[in-house]
């Protein structure tokens, strides 16, 4: 295990933001830390990094019990949101930084630096200061800055929320091509789901400083553990009493066996994908979401009278853990 | 179809009314401006100017020629950079705890700081007679010790540091607050030791801001009268600052060597605000703020 986090509570006056929090990060994998803001999510990063000292529980990194050491010597990595470049150093220095800490020769120093900056496409760029770049370029600066010490665990705090949306897409993908490249055991905090599923190996969905589910962005998906996974992991709308993932609500013209009548409220066209907003006979509000293809297939009109069936469903307890899923 | 009634050549709607009163006031605002500016601090100045170069190069040669003179300014400035060097190690200190730390009585703390900005001089020089004078509480340990503090250059050079405190640590603390502590964090993650962070990090992005709170510092020091007056004992040629020599070039009749002590004094703290000024635009400059 690259990361063992124990029992790790911390408190900031009477708010508690971990809870007795315990976690399993496998080395060389890319785990993403999911949740709303105020969840904990970044203070447990923060905690692993060094940056915080938990009031309970022990940080173990690579099997060295590294809570009683300070960040400088955890040998973590760490991007943090708005970058924290160093605005007075050039781009060559601040990826130097680590090296000439560590009193590396200058030309290896030199060398590395090159060959970091190749790998984040910044080659060219070395003598400018942070301040003449972009988010984008600043973020993947931080990058080569932390993987220049070789660090054992690389840790990012929301790295893309500063980044507008296209260049975020961009930089997500360029992050789980750049994880396969460098292999280093990767812990990644954000709030944005689908960010979490693209580029995770391992999602652990936190909420109020707790972690509800760990495990394949597929098992949350399709296996949540509770009411909070099912409602934050992917689209989710209600049936009655049950959760349903939109795409998997059948629209239909014809009245088939089980289906229900339900009008067609509102078509949005969202691209490739289209929400179709439903209200069942007795008012319920039901979104359902079909292909462009499928709707046009239907000839789907606002106001028109269709039936719709779930093909998958999940009851959720009093206590909104552990839902039942029933399939039809 | 031509128009019965004439239309005004320029459009002259609402926007452009609005506009050209808002041009009015803001050329008011400056006009002003501009005359409080000449009048309380250009006027005096080019008085001072005038009034010391009249007499010709001559007459202040002759005037730097004078051992008091010599012996004057040489106080100044020793007392000048004890106060500076002690007011900005120790300022940083105040400052970083002031910006970063939480603690009851931080308030307090502020207040204290800026407490010699309030007090008159002349008291803070009183306090120090209290202090160190005969009967004082420290005296007879000084005594003991065959230091002399009042009527000698300890006092003097105490009292200034006091009046100098605030401007280190009012312009740091600011400085240091806006900053924030993330670049100082990414430092840690980069296995820098927090004295190598303060060197690396933070003292460079704090540098202008000190080095201009270190200007301030310098010249309200050497400008300083009141307390260094009170503690001095006014021994000429021993306790008489580059200042306490303009009073006494006044008192006894020889303005003109008061004009250009003063003149000197002024130019010094000019060109080192301006050095500063200078310095900190070249270096925004460079790292393209």
């Amino acid at each position: 295990m690259a990361i063992t986090v124990r029992g790790v509570t911390k408190r900031f006056g009477d708010f508690v933001a971990l809870d007795e929090v315990s976690l399993a990060i496998p080395s060389g994998s890319l785990t993403v830390l999911l949740g709303p803001s105020g969840s904990g999510k970044s203070t447990l990063l923060r905690v692993i990094a060094g940056l915080e000292l938990p009031d309970s529980g022990r940080v173990s990194i690579f099997d060295t019990d590294a809570t009683d050491l300070p960040p400088q010597k955890r040998g973590v990595g760490f991007v943090f949101q708005h970058y924290a470049s160093f605005k007075r150093m050039s781009v060559r220095d601040n990826v130097a930084f680590g090296m000439k800490i560590q009193k590396r020769p200058k030309n290896e120093i030199r060398a590395r630096v090159d060959e970091l900056l190749g790998l984040v496409q910044l080659q060219g760029l070395a003598e400018r200061y942070p301040s003449q770049l972009s988010g984008g370029q600043r973020q993947r600066m931080a990058l080569a800055r932390a993987l220049a010490v070789e660090p054992k665990v690389l840790l990012l705090d929301e790295p893309f929320g500063a980044l507008d949306a296209r260049v975020r897409k961009d930089l997500r993908t360029w992050l789980r091509r750049l994880h396969e490249d460098v292999q280093v055991t990767t812990v990644l905090v954000t709030h944005d789901q689908e960010e979490a599923m693209e580029v995770a190996d391992r999602i652990a969905v936190v909420n109020h400083g707790r972690i509800e589910q760990y495990g394949k962005p597929r098992d949350l998906y399709e296996h949540p553990a509770t009411e909070f996974v099912m409602t934050f992991v992917g689209p989710v709308t209600r049936f009655r009493e049950a959760y349903i993932r939109p795409h998997d609500l059948d629209v239909g013209r014809e009245p088939r066996g089980s289906y229900e009548e339900a009008t067609v409220e509102k078509v949005v066209h969202l691209g490739f994908e289209v929400r179709v907003e439903l209200t069942l006979a007795e008012g319920d509000r039901l979104e359902a979401q079909l292909t462009k293809r499928e709707v046009e297939g239907l000839e789907l009109l606002e106001g028109q009278r269709v039936f719709v069936s779930p093909r998958r469903l999940t009851r959720v307890d009093q206590n909104g853990s552990a839902p039942h899923v029933t399939s039809s | 179809m031509s128009e019965a009634h004439a239309q005004p050549l320029a459009s002259g709607g609402p926007a452009d009314r609005a506009a050209s009163r808002g041009r009015g006031v803001r050329a008011l605002l400056v006009g002003i401006a501009l005359l409080y500016v000449l009048v309380l601090i250009v006027a005096p100045l080019g008085g001072i100017i005038f009034y010391g170069l009249r007499s010709g190069l001559g007459a202040i040669t002759d005037t730097f020629s004078q051992q008091d003179v010599v012996h004057a300014f040489y106080l100044t400035f020793v007392i000048m950079l004890i106060a500076v060097a002690v007011t900005t190690v120790l300022g940083l200190a105040v400052a970083f705890v002031l910006a970063r730390d939480r603690f009851r009585g931080k308030s307090f703390l502020s207040a204290l700081v800026n407490l010699p900005l309030a007090v008159s001089p002349v008291v803070v020089g009183l306090m120090a007679i209290l202090l160190f004078g005969r009967g004082g509480w420290f005296e007879p340990f000084f005594t003991a010790q065959g230091i002399r503090i009042v009527f000698a250059l300890p006092s003097m050079v105490l009292v200034t540091i006091f009046i100098s405190i605030p401007f280190v640590i009012r312009e740091i603390v600011p400085l240091l607050e806006e900053l924030g502590t993330e670049e100082e964090q990414a430092a840690w993650t980069l296995g820098a030791s927090r004295l190598q962070t303060f060197f690396r990090i933070t003292l460079p992005n704090i540098r202008w801001g000190l080095f201009y709170g270190m200007a301030l510092s310098a010249a309200r020091s050497i400008g300083e009268v009141g307390a260094v007056l009170v503690v001095s004992g006014l021994l000429q040629g021993q306790t008489e600052t580059a200042t306490l020599y303009i009073l006494r070039a006044f008192d006894q009749y020889q303005p003109e060597r008061g004009y250009i002590v003063a003149l000197m004094l002024a130019a010094f703290s000019i060109l080192v605000l301006i050095g500063i000024e200078t310095f900190k635009r070249r270096s925004l400059k460079r790292a393209g703020e």
